[in-house]
């Protein structure tokens, strides 16, 4: 019980270092990274609290998705950091009298044994405890609905930045589908009716015949 | 011996820490979104712990869900900050004021 409480202490100092790191940092490509770190320290807090499931997905969507996101936006605007650091001495306090204050609200909540929790949870968790059968279960029963919402929710989301970002440039060669579809036969098809004329080659059968042979040969040679 | 005031604790101190980072960076719009995702982090914690103590499993659910509208949440987010940088070659809140807010 000693190691976990020492693993603890260890994740949630380096979860809140990185989180100072991340407020206070100059460069946002540093705060990026701070933040990666604050979430695979999380993740392993999660681990503690025997929600296996969570921490692996913290890490798989959060580090590997959102946070790369993060990284490449902040890598390709090319932003000059100087003028966006200028308040930070004049909202230094400000900022830190607002989270003091609430944090000490917060604190005088947690100090005593409110909640009404027992204590001991730990020791409760049966051996063969699997918490990502657990989650299925219920993430595909009683929460059946708003796991489809999730998902519209994604797709909402995945639309919206394809749509916001999508922007027609001049001078590039490209297909309009819309166009393509609505084409019809007028368009492309264009039949001329005019009279059956004969070749002047014709009128003298024998003689093209010949020629016809002997171009064959010569090829065949 | 872990307790639930433990995690609690700790998911206070970054709900603090991210609350005095959106009103230390409050012109850079991109430390701003970090601070948001800190706070989700921060909250999530929350509900894990409690899901934990309390032993029912359905905190859990609801970090997952809060975890994939943050997802989204950040992709748009995203999207709108490389719009708006296209257009106004600028991610300063303070110059951002054609709504005259």
């Amino acid at each position: 019980m000693t190691i976990s409480l020492l693993l603890f202490y260890l994740f949630a100092g380096v979860t809140i270092s990185a989180a100072v790191g991340v407020v206070i940092s100059r460069n946002p490509v540093h705060a990026v990274l701070f933040l990666v770190l604050a979430f695979v320290s999380t993740s392993g807090l999660w681990v503690l609290l025997h929600a296996e499931f969570l921490a692996m997905v913290l890490i798989v969507v959060y580090v590997g998705a959102v946070m790369v996101l993060f990284l490449f936006v902040v890598m390709m605007l090319d932003m000059k950091t100087d003028p966006l650091r200028e308040g930070f001495a004049r909202y230094l306090p400000l900022g830190l009298l607002v989270a003091g204050i609430m944090l000490f609200q917060m604190l005088t909540l947690l100090s005593a044994k409110y909640f009404g929790v027992s204590f001991d949870p730990m020791a409760k968790t049966p051996e063969n405890y699997s918490n990502t059968e657990e989650i299925g279960l219920l993430l595909f029963t009683k929460y059946a609905v708003p796991f489809e919402i999730a998902s519209v929710v994604l797709l909402v989301g995945a639309v919206a930045a394809v749509v916001l970002t999508l922007r027609s440039r001049e001078g590039v060669k490209k297909q309009d589908p819309s166009a393509q579809v609505l084409v019809n036969k007028a368009q492309r098809l264009k039949l001329v009716s005019m009279e059956a004329s004969v070749p002047q080659s014709v009128s003298a059968p024998g003689a093209a015949s010949e020629a016809a042979m002997d171009s064959n040969q010569g090829a065949l040679k | 011996m872990i307790t639930l005031p433990h995690y609690l604790a700790l998911g206070a101190i970054l709900f603090c820490l991210s609350i005095a980072g959106i009103f230390i960076n409050r012109k850079n719009v991109i430390i701003l979104l970090m601070c948001i995702e800190l706070m989700l982090l921060s909250v999530n914690i929350n509900f894990v712990a409690f899901s934990k103590f309390l032993g029912i499993v359905d905190g859990q659910v609801f970090v997952f869900f809060i975890l994939t509208v943050a997802a989204a949440e950040a992709a748009i987010g995203l999207a709108i900050l490389v719009v708006l940088f296209r257009s106004r070659r600028t991610i300063n809140v303070e110059e951002l004021d054609t709504l005259r807010g």
